[in-house]
């Protein structure tokens, strides 16, 4: 069963995949001349969405059967089941508005998304008592949810961002553009890195000095170009790191972002050699054919579906959880706390953009800056400043 | 201040900007505009007519959604930091916070802790920006959904020229025949709109009470932070933390005396590889240790009639329970959390009155290390008196016995060993791992022969009789969103003027939508379907 379960998830992975291509050919393809409606490239673009999305929703079932719980319980599980909801949230939007472009754009980054999972431990864990409640997986599934529909959000943004900005000079919207961008080709360096060093076994040991001065061991699968504070390789033939870290950083996970941004800078610089333009210039023509007005109101619309989502998900059902739970419905986890900085961050964008008149553009920058405050939340909150929502990183 | 009274016959209140009724404009400077700001009907808010009393002011600051919109962007990047270092509650509980921060996080920490960081969210000023959210909510609902209701309610079919001229959707068409017309009605009625007709013209319109979203939504908000409110008011929470040891049976605090728990057990268990699903095996060896269940199997009574001090209780058992994590016990208002636990906690010690020549024991005796007993008889002119006793044992500055707590972490003794050699009595400090005699020369000591533990279990007692009400506003709350988010408030007015069609569309968002749905509408009436008329149509 947990073998299956993991086929399943890579058929889906390899389907979406090549769902994108299939989007990138409906946009390309001359046969269509209004651009946005779909044509027979995208139908079957859109058919290979459903069957990945169907091949994961076997791999989220026989894992479930497998485990005995709703398999949201671990950062890979949590993350593969955002992903699952993006696409899941894609395919309803795009019945709704039959824009081809979206898939392009939506389903670049459920993959990355979905590949980053990967980069977690892939066992089925058992659950600790905190964790063995219903509530939890509503909370849990539910605020996956209400994120995916706020990434479509993003996603439209993004197509408006790319078509609306002046890419014939240098600007302020033209460098965020580009950072935006960076971002992405950082999660792929990532996903890269971390795949071929798991592939080829690197594991160096070190010793060191924890913060409250006690000597521990730490094991980095990665080459450490930061050491821990007063670390000794233990492991013959290994990277030697050519800095050492203070005790109170965790140096194992700034050495992986180090590699991080360091793999995304290399690579967003080889396309950019490549292509001999800003990424998002290289991506205009794509969009070129696309009705501003339709990928505004997908973009708004996908945060009034997913706004009253999320605050069910990521709220309320939180807070019930919480509340059988840890006795309280809220405890100012920093977990807590990012969600409702993204949900006030939603609530101040709704407002904006109906009594302030932040349309267009600016209303895309919003919905851009929301998904980056819940990548935020799902990325560095779990990793950095975890609380009691960390699932053992 | 003077009503205006519109040619349509309408009266309006002073500060109207639109009639109404008919919508004819009544302000002259919007008369000027090419498109009317439709956001309330024109219609009039106080805080848009009056600004002279300091009262004007302060209603008008809150009633602004751009103040409201700066309250929630401050209150969000405030919120953020509190999340760079954990808060208070979240550092090991045994250090100093003014200690810690600056030990662990250096001179950032120090300041962190000097801004009062730490306790961020039940800071003063914290809880200042809330309540003013607060306000804000209150006075901007009030400041519209009355005008609001006399606008929405008050519509006429036909609407003035000026109105119509000035919508986005615009347009005019030759005079359509019978059939058109009632084509363009079925048209309505099958995209669900509500159509009303006078002299020929029609106001087609649906998804009204869409309109009412926010207030709701508002009103729950509201609800919400009142709930919130009135934790502090006294009876209304309760937050008990009680270490029971196994056996033991306690007051429930918070009860008043009224519940009684006996902890009969607390259990501990872990994931076993060879027991449990197979599938968690690769999990176990990379965490190790996994817990599965904290557990305390307890009994509950409830006090029966009023016991004068010194009297025994009167406890009538009410229930076996197990409280389990995620499974708390519910009596009344109460529910009893398992939170904590304590393994293996000393008990009991048992030492033995031994020879120290001979070796010959004499007796053992069980010491009850909670409540120990002051003479311990070993018969036949043998006994051993507890003279002190020091549950957490330590020696202070003066190097004196003293103790730490009351629990039993660290037992010291000081016996008086009497014996049928030594009627007066040896004396000895006993301690683990330790004896010290006081002279030096005893011929009997306390041997240590063995010790009995138990678990304590740590269970929360909360009451929280705010939680109906924030669930309450919650429910309101969601009702009110997706009222506001799911369905948009859709107008369209046909008004036959000269001989020809005078069509406007109006719709509080998704114009996208809305534009398609009106071209579907017109389909096949002849008619064309209003046009946008905002520039660029960019906007949406
Ligand atoms: C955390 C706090 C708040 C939340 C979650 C919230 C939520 C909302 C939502 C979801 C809407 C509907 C938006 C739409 O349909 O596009 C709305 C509308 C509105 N909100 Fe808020 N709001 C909050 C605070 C405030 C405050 C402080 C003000 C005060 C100035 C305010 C004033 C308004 C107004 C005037 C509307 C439009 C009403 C209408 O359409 O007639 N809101 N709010």
């Amino acid at each position: 069963m947990v073998a299956l379960s993991s086929n399943l998830l890579y058929f889906a992975f390899i389907l979406y995949l090549v769902a994108t291509l299939f989007f990138g050919g409906s946009i390309k393809s001359k046969k269509d001349t209004a651009g946005s409606g779909p044509n027979k490239w995208a139908n079957i673009a859109i058919f290979i969405t459903i069957a990945g999305f169907v091949a994961q929703l076997g791999y989220f079932i026989t894992r479930w059967i497998a485990s005995g719980h709703a398999p949201v319980s671990n950062l890979f599980e949590f993350t593969t089941f955002f992903g699952m909801a993006l696409v899941g949230a894609f395919i309803v939007i795009y019945f709704i508005y039959k824009t081809p472009l979206l898939g392009l754009f939506t389903m670049p980054v459920a993959i990355l998304v979905i590949a980053y999972a990967a980069m977690f431990p892939k066992d089925i864990s058992p659950l600790i008592p905190a964790l063995q409640s219903d509530w939890l997986h509503i909370h849990v599934t539910t605020a996956a949810v209400g994120e995916a529909i706020l990434a479509v959000s993003f996603a439209a943004g993004l197509i408006y961002l790319v078509k609306v900005v002046d890419q014939t000079k240098a600007s302020k919207h033209t460098f965020w553009l580009e950072v935006v961008m960076f971002a992405l080709m950082c999660t792929i360096g990532f996903v890269a890195v971390s795949s071929s060093f798991s592939l080829a076994n690197y594991e160096s040991k070190f010793t060191y000095i924890d913060k409250n001065g006690q000597e521990d061991v730490i094991e980095y699968n990665l080459p450490a170009v930061v050491g821990p504070h007063e670390g000794k390789l233990q492991t013959a033939a290994k990277f030697e790191p050519l800095a050492e870290t203070p005790a109170i950083i965790n140096a194992k996970k700034l050495n992986t972002v180090l590699w991080s941004l360091v793999s995304g800078l290399a690579l967003y610089w080889l396309v950019r050699l490549i292509l001999r333009k800003r990424i998002s210039a290289s991506l205009q023509p794509f969009v070129k054919n696309i009705n501003l007005d339709l990928v505004d109101e997908i973009s708004y619309r996908s945060v009034l579906i997913g706004f009253p989502v999320f605050t069910l998900g990521a709220l309320i059902f939180a807070m019930i959880w919480a509340q059988i739970a840890w006795t309280r419905f809220w405890g100012w986890d920093p977990k807590e706390v990012w969600a409702l900085i993204t949900w006030l961050f939603y609530a101040a964008f709704l407002h904006l953009r109906m009594s302030k008149g932040w349309h267009g553009e600016k209303s895309a920058w919003l919905a851009v800056i929301g998904f980056v405050i819940i990548m935020f939340n799902l990325v560095a909150v779990n990793l950095v400043i975890a609380g009691l929502h960390s699932y053992a990183g | 201040m003077n009503d205006v009274k519109c040619e349509c016959g309408h009266v309006n209140p002073h500060g109207t900007v639109l009639c109404e009724s008919c919508g004819k404009v009544l302000e002259e400077k919007e008369e000027s505009k090419k498109l009317l700001d439709m956001r309330y009907e024109g219609s009039a808010r106080r805080s848009q007519t009056y600004n002279k009393t300091i009262v004007d002011k302060i209603w008008n600051f809150f009633s602004s959604v751009k103040v409201g919109v700066i309250l929630i962007v401050v209150t969000l990047i405030a919120s953020s930091l509190g999340t760079i270092l954990p808060q208070e509650m979240y550092i090991p509980q045994m250090t100093t916070p003014a200690e810690y921060y600056e030990d662990q996080y250096g001179w950032f920490g120090k300041l962190y802790y000097e801004l009062d960081f730490n306790n961020l969210y039940s800071s003063w000023w914290y809880l200042l920006l809330i309540a003013s959210i607060g306000v804000s909510l209150v006075i901007c609902s009030l400041d519209r959904v009355i005008p609001l209701y006399r606008a929405l309610k008050n519509q006429r079919v036909e609407r003035h020229e000026g109105f119509m001229k000035r919508q986005r959707l615009y347009g005019v068409s030759e005079q359509p025949g019978e059939e058109a017309m009632s084509r363009l009605e079925q048209n309505l009625k099958a995209k669900k709109y509500h159509i009303r007709k006078k002299n020929g013209s029609i106001l087609a319109e649906k998804n009204r009470f869409s309109r009412w979203g926010p207030y709701v939504n508002h009103i729950g908000l509201i609800i919400f932070l009142i709930g919130a409110m009135l934790r502090f008011v006294p009876g209304m929470y309760v937050d008990e933390l009680l270490w029971i040891r196994e056996g033991e049976t306690k007051a429930i605090p918070g009860t008043d005396g009224q519940y009684y728990l006996k902890n009969n057990k607390f259990i501990f268990q872990k994931y076993d590889k060879k027991k449990d699903n197979e599938v968690f095996g690769a999990a176990l060896d990379r965490a190790g240790m996994v817990a599965k269940n904290y557990q305390s199997n307890v009994t509950l009574y409830e006090k029966k009639g009023d016991t004068v001090a010194g009297e025994s209780l009167n406890l009538k058992k009410l229930k076996e329970a197990k409280i389990r994590v995620n499974q708390p016990l519910k009596i009344d208002k109460f529910a009893i959390y398992q939170v904590d636990y304590k393994l293996d906690e000393l008990s009991k010690m048992h030492l033995a009155l031994q020879n120290k020549d001979t070796g010959e024991e004499i007796g053992t005796i069980k010491v009850n290390l909670y409540n120990p007993e002051t003479k311990y008889d070993l018969k036949n002119g043998y006994f051993v008196e507890l003279k002190s006793y020091f549950p957490d044992f330590e020696f202070d500055e003066n190097s004196n016995p003293t103790t730490k707590s009351k629990v039993p972490n660290n037992p010291a003794f000081v016996f008086k060993m009497v014996t049928p050699e030594k009627p007066d009595g040896e004396v000895s400090f006993v301690a683990i791992r330790q004896t010290i005699e006081v002279d030096g020369n005893n011929s009997y000591k306390m041997a240590f022969k063995g010790v009995e533990t138990k678990n304590v279990a740590a269970l929360t007692i909360r009451k929280d009789l705010t939680l109906w009400i924030l669930g309450f506003g919650g429910l309101i709350f969601m009702i009110g969103v997706i009222q506001g988010a799911y369905w948009n408030h859709r107008r369209l007015w046909v008004k036959i003027v000269d001989g020809k069609a005078v069509t406007a569309g109006h719709t509080n968002k998704n114009w996208y939508g809305f534009k398609r749905e009106l071209e579907g509408v017109f389909e096949g009436t002849g008619m064309e379907s209003p046009a946008e008329q905002l520039e660029s149509g960019k906007k949406g």
